[in-house]
C-alpha cells in the first residue's frame, strides 16, 4: 500500500532520485574535516532566519511610526516573542560567522580552482545579497543606528559622479531616510532577498554536486571511467548518475549516513554555542544589538559613534582609509570583487595549502589577520593612530591578491598525493 | 615567542582605546533577583522619575507580576492617576512644553539600560554637583551640561565638588577629591548609593523585562544539547568506524 | 531515513557491514528520540507567539457597565474583547411571556455547554430583569438586530421582540435563545458576568471564578 503510493509518486515526481542523488547516495571524499561543516550551518541558518522572519513579521509594523514600539510589542507583549526576536538577530550575526568561515574554508583549500570557479561565483552572489539583506533587516527596528546606518551607506551612492544625489534620493523615496524608505526596505528584506538567496543556494548546492566537493588534499575522488579497477572502486552504494560518469576512488563515503551525522556533531556544537549567545547574551556586548539601537530613530541627533554592525566593519575600515569619497566607495567595492576573482588571481595548480609553498600559507594567516583587524578598525571609535592603520593594513588586503597573482605563476608546490591521505 | 611579544605589544594599544577615556564609571552590583529591590527601584521611579520620564513600552501589570507585587497594593501605591493596571507606564507632559522646559523631551526611559549601560545610569545618578551657572543649579560630571535637575536632591541632600587643602612642595594647594553631599538630605550616602542601585536595577529590569525567564530556559535547552551532543558523537563514531 | 543507510551498506556488502547492529540501532533510536524532543521544544515559541499578546488580553479586560440608565424595555451594548455586549433590561410582561413560545426553539433550557452555569435555564441570566448577552450570532459571527414593538413578528408569528440576524436570517429569542429551522446552530453566548453592586455588572468574570 504504502510502496503503490511511493511508487505512484515516484513515477510523477522524482523525490527518491532526488534524494538519492544529492542527499544520500553523494559521494563526499572521506577526510572533509570540520572546516567542511559551515556550509551545512549556513543552510541551517538560513532556514532559522526565514522561520523566525515570518514569525517575527506577523507581529511587526513596518512604519516609521510604528516600527520600534511594534519590536518592543514583540520583546514584551507576544508570547515567546523575544525569543523568536533574538532566534532572528542572533542568527543574522551567526550567518556572517559561519559563512566568513565557510569563504575561508574555499581559500586555504583551494575550493574556488578549476573546475570550481562558478560555484565561488555562486558563493560571492550569496555573500553579496546576504549583506543587502541584513542591512536592510537592520534598518527594521528603526532605531538610532538603524536610521544613521542605513543613512551612512545609503549616502555612498552619492559618490557616484553626476547621478549620485538623485540616485540616493530614489532610493530613499523622500529627502531623507523615512518611512518611504523603511517600507521599501521592508519589502525587499522580507520576499526579494530571501527569495535570492535561496534561489542562490539552490543553483550553488546543484553547481557542487555537479563537479563534486573539494577536500583538505585537494586530490579528486571522481577517475576516468574505466581507469580503476574494482579494488580500488568505493565499496559504498553511490547514484549511478555519478558511477555512471566517472569511477569513484574507494576514498568517498555516502553524504547520508556519514556526512550528515559528522555535520550534526558540528551542528550540535554549533547550536550549544548559539544557544548561550541567544539566551544569556544576545546583545553579545554591543557586537550583535548595538547599544544605541535601543533608542528610536530620532533624524535630528546623530549618535556619537556610528559603525555599521560587526561584519561589515573590515569593508567599512577599507571605505573610511581612503581620504577621497569616491575612492574610498571604489575600494570598499573592490574589496569585495577581489574576492570574487580570486580563481582567476590565483594561477597555482594546486588547491589546498598543503601542498603550496610557504608563502602561500603565510599569505592566507596574514590575509585573516588583516581582516579581523579591519573589522576591529571600523568597528570601533576613530582615532588618529587608526587612519594610518586602516591604510596600511588596506594595502595589505589587496596585497594578498596581488602577491597571489604574482607567486602563484611559477609556484614550488609538493607533490599532491595520488589517494586521500589520513 | 618573539612574534607573540609584538603582537601582544601590537593588541595593547587595542584594549587601553577600547575602554574609552571618558569618566570612570562606578560598577553597578545590580541583582534581577532581588524582588526587595526591585520594587524600592520601581516605588523610587514612580515617585521621581516618571513625571517626566515615561516608561511606554512598560505595562503597569507586566512590573507588579514580574516583582511579586500584589495588584491591589500595586494599584494603591504604584499607580497614581487611575491607570488600568494593563496601561503603559506614561506620563501627562505634553511633550511640546517637556521640550520647552528642558531644552529637549525627558527621553523614554524604559531602555535606558540597554542604551546606557547599568553602570553609567549608577554613577550619572549619583555624580549631581551644586553649580550656580546651571539653570536648574546643578551639573553632572558624567553628562556635562545636562538639562535635567537633581530630583533625587531631596534624598541625597545638595552634592558639592569638594576641595581639600594638601601641602604640595611648602604651599597649600586645594586639590579636587570628589562630591559630597551637604547632609540636607533624607538618606546617608550609603543609603543614598542603595536606593539608586534599586533603581538601576529596576530599569535594567524593564530594559528586559525578560532576562531571567530567558536564563532559566536557556540552561535547560544547554543541558539538552549536551545530551544530544553526545549522542550524535557517539552515532557519527559508530558509523564512522568502519571508514578510515 | 536510517532504514535507507542500512539497506545501502546490506546491499554493498562487504568491508563496511555494520558490525555492532544493536548498538548501531540504540543510538539510531536514541538520537531520533532525542532530536524529536527537540523539534517538539523548538515548535513551542512559535506556536506559543499566536496565543493573544499581553496586548490583547490588556484590551480584553474585564468591563464595567452601568445600568442605573437602563429604561425597562431599553438595549444597551457595551464593547467586551471587541465585541458587542447587549444589556437588555426585561419588562415583566416580557418575561411571562418567553414561556409561551418554547416549543419553537430549538434549546429552551440552555443545555448545551456554552455558557455560566447560570444561565442554563429559561431566563438566562442572573438577575431575572437584565439579560446580557454576547452579541455575535453562533452561525457565523454576524451581529443581530434588535427588533421590538412588533417588529419581530414579520419573522415569527406571535413573538413580538427578538434578534434577527440579517446575515443568514437566523432568530433569537428575548432569552438569546435560538429558534428551530434557522442555520444558527445554538443560543446566543451569555458572557460571564456579575454584580458589582446593583447599578454595576462587571463582564468578563464570574463570582468566585476569579
Amino acid at each position: 500500500m504504502w510502496k503503490n503510493l511511493m511508487d505512484w509518486i515516484e513515477y510523477r515526481l522524482p523525490i527518491m532520485r532526488v534524494a538519492n542523488m544529492h542527499a544520500i547516495q553523494y559521494p563526499a571524499p572521506r577526510n572533509m574535516n570540520f572546516w567542511y561543516m559551515f556550509g551545512f550551518l549556513a543552510t541551517i541558518v538560513l532556514v532559522n532566519q526565514i522561520v523566525t522572519g515570518i514569525w517575527l513579521t506577523m507581529s511587526y509594523n513596518p512604519t516609521a511610526e510604528g516600527a520600534f514600539a511594534s519590536v518592543e510589542y514583540i520583546m514584551r507583549d507576544v508570547d515567546y516573542g523575544w525569543m523568536l526576536r533574538y532566534m532572528h538577530s542572533t542568527g543574522a550575526s551567526a550567518f556572517f560567522i559561519v559563512v566568513y568561515l565557510h569563504m575561508f574554508r574555499g581559500m586555504i583549500y583551494g575550493s574556488y580552482q578549476k573546475p570550481r570557479e562558478l560555484l565561488w561565483l555562486f558563493g560571492m552572489f550569496i555573500y553579496l545579497a546576504l549583506m543587502a539583506e541584513a542591512f536592510m533587516g537592520y534598518v527594521l527596528p528603526w532605531g538610532q543606528m538603524s536610521y544613521w546606518g542605513a543613512q551612512v551607506i545609503v549616502s555612498l551612492f552619492s559618490a557616484i559622479p553626476v547621478i549620485g544625489p538623485d540616485l540616493v534620493i530614489w532610493i530613499q523615496g523622500d529627502y531623507v531616510i523615512s518611512g518611504a524608505t523603511l517600507n521599501r526596505f521592508f519589502a525587499l528584506h522580507v520576499i526579494a532577498l530571501p527569495l535570492v538567496i535561496v534561489i542562490l543556494v539552490f543553483l550553488h548546492i546543484v553547481a557542487l554536486h555537479e563537479v563534486g566537493s573539494n577536500n583538505p588534499d585537494g586530490t579528486d575522488v571522481k577517475r576516468k571511467k574505466g581507469s580503476l579497477s574494482e579494488e580500488e572502486k568505493t565499496k559504498f552504494v553511490i547514484h549511478e548518475y555519478y558511477t555512471s560518469k566517472y569511477d569513484i576512488v574507494d576514498d568517498i563515503v555516502p553524504f547520508f549516513p556519514h556526512i550528515v551525522l559528522k555535520d550534526l556533531v558540528g551542528f550540535a556544537f554549533f547550536l550549544l554555542a548559539f544557544c548561550y549567545v541567544m539566551f544569556f547574551n544576545p546583545g553579545m556586548g554591543g557586537y550583535f544589538l548595538e547599544h544605541p539601537n535601543f533608542e528610536i530613530a530620532n533624524n535630528l541627533k546623530t549618535p556619537e559613534h556610528i559603525f555599521p554592525v560587526w561584519y561589515f566593519t573590515p569593508f567599512y575600515a577599507i571605505l573610511k582609509a581612503v581620504p577621497d569619497k569616491l575612492g574610498g566607495v571604489i575600494a570598499m567595492f573592490a574589496a569585495i570583487i577581489a574576492l570574487a576573482l580570486l580563481p582567476w588571481i590565483d594561477r597555482g595548480k594546486v588547491k589546498s595549502w598543503r601542498y603550496r609553498c610557504g608563502l602561500h600559507r603565510w599569505n592566507l594567516i596574514v590575509f585573516a589577520g588583516v581582516f579581523i583587524f579591519l573589522g576591529y578598525l571600523g568597528g570601533t571609535p576613530q582615532e588618529n593612530w587608526k587612519i594610518t592603520a586602516s591604510q596600511i593594513l588596506t594595502i595589505m588586503y589587496f596585497g594578498f591578491f596581488a602577491l597571489l597573482f604574482i607567486y602563484s605563476k611559477n609556484e614550488k608546490c609538493l607533490p599532491v598525493p595520488a589517494r586521500i591521505t589520513e | 615567542m618573539k612574534k607573540l611579544i609584538i603582537l601582544l605589544s601590537l593588541l595593547m594599544p587595542m584594549s587601553v582605546f577600547a575602554a574609552g577615556g571618558n569618566v570612570h564609571l562606578d560598577k553597578a552590583n545590580y541583582d534581577l533577583t532581588d524582588k526587595a529591590s526591585l520594587q524600592n527601584g520601581a516605588k523610587l521611579y514612580m515617585n521621581y522619575c516618571l513625571g517626566c520620564h515615561q516608561m511606554q513600552y512598560q505595562r503597569y501589570q507586566r512590573a507588579f507580576n514580574d516583582l511579586d507585587i500584589p495588584l491591589e497594593l500595586g494599584q494603591d501605591n504604584l499607580q497614581f492617576t487611575g491607570e488600568k493596571p494593563g496601561d503603559h507606564i506614561k506620563n501627562a507632559m505634553p511633550a511640546e512644553s517637556a521640550a520647552a522646559w528642558f531644552g529637549a523631551p525627558p527621553p523614554d526611559l524604559t531602555l535606558v539600560a540597554r542604551v546606557r549601560g547599568a553602570d553609567w545610569i549608577y554613577t550619572y545618578l549619583r555624580s549631581f554637583y551644586a553649580d550656580e551657572s546651571r539653570p536648574f543649579g546643578v551639573n553632572n560630571l558624567v553628562f556635562p551640561e545636562v538639562g535635567m535637575p537633581h530630583v533625587l536632591q531631596e534624598l541625597q541632600g545638595v552634592p558639592r565638588k569638594t576641595l581639600e587643602q594638601h601641602m604640595v612642595d611648602g604651599q597649600m594647594v586645594d586639590r579636587y577629591v570628589g562630591l559630597k553631599s551637604d547632609g540636607s538630605g533624607y538618606m546617608t550616602p550609603a543609603e543614598y548609593d542603595g536606593a539608586v542601585l534599586d533603581l538601576v536595577n529596576y530599569l535594567v529590569y524593564t530594559g528586559e523585562p525578560t532576562r531571567l525567564e530567558s536564563e532559566s530556559i536557556g540552561r535547560y535547552v544547554l543541558l539538552f544539547l549536551l545530551v544530544l551532543l553526545v549522542l550524535v558523537y557517539l552515532l557519527k563514531k559508530e558509523y564512522w568506524r568502519d571508514v578510515h | 531515513m536510517s532504514d535507507v543507510s542500512l539497506d545501502a551498506h546490506d546491499s554493498s556488502g562487504t568491508e563496511n557491514q555494520p558490525q555492532n547492529n544493536s548498538r548501531r540501532r540504540f543510538l539510531t533510536v536514541a538520537t531520533s528520540v532525542v532530536g524529536g524532543v527537540g523539534v517538539v521544544g523548538v515548535s513551542v515559541p512559535f506556536i506559543g507567539s499566536w496565543n493573544p499578546s499581553i496586548k490583547a488580553k490588556a484590551a480584553g479586560a474585564d468591563v464595567e457597565a452601568d445600568i442605573s440608565k437602563i429604561e425597562p424595555g431599553q438595549l444597551i451594548r457595551v464593547i467586551w474583547r471587541s465585541k458587542p455586549v447587549w444589556i437588555a433590561r426585561r419588562t415583566p410582561e416580557l418575561l411571562a411571556s418567553l414561556a409561551n413560545d418554547e416549543d419553537k426553539l430549538k434549546d429552551p433550557n440552555s443545555e448545551q455547554e456554552q455558557q455560566p452555569e447560570f444561565a442554563k435555564n429559561r431566563y438566562r441570566s442572573l438577575k431575572e430583569e437584565y439579560l446580557v448577552l454576547v452579541g455575535i450570532c453562533t452561525h457565523l459571527g454576524c451581529s443581530p438586530q434588535h427588533l421590538k414593538d412588533g417588529a419581530f413578528e414579520q419573522y415569527v408569528e406571535g413573538v413580538p421582540e427578538g434578534f434577527f440576524c440579517p446575515c443568514h436570517g437566523s432568530k433569537f429569542d428575548m432569552a438569546g435563545r435560538v429558534f428551530q429551522n434557522v442555520p444558527a446552530p445554538l443560543n446566543l453566548v451569555v458572557p460571564p458576568y456579575m454584580f458589582l453592586d446593583d447599578n454595576t455588572i462587571l463582564i468578563g468574570s464570574e463570582e468566585g471564578a476569579a
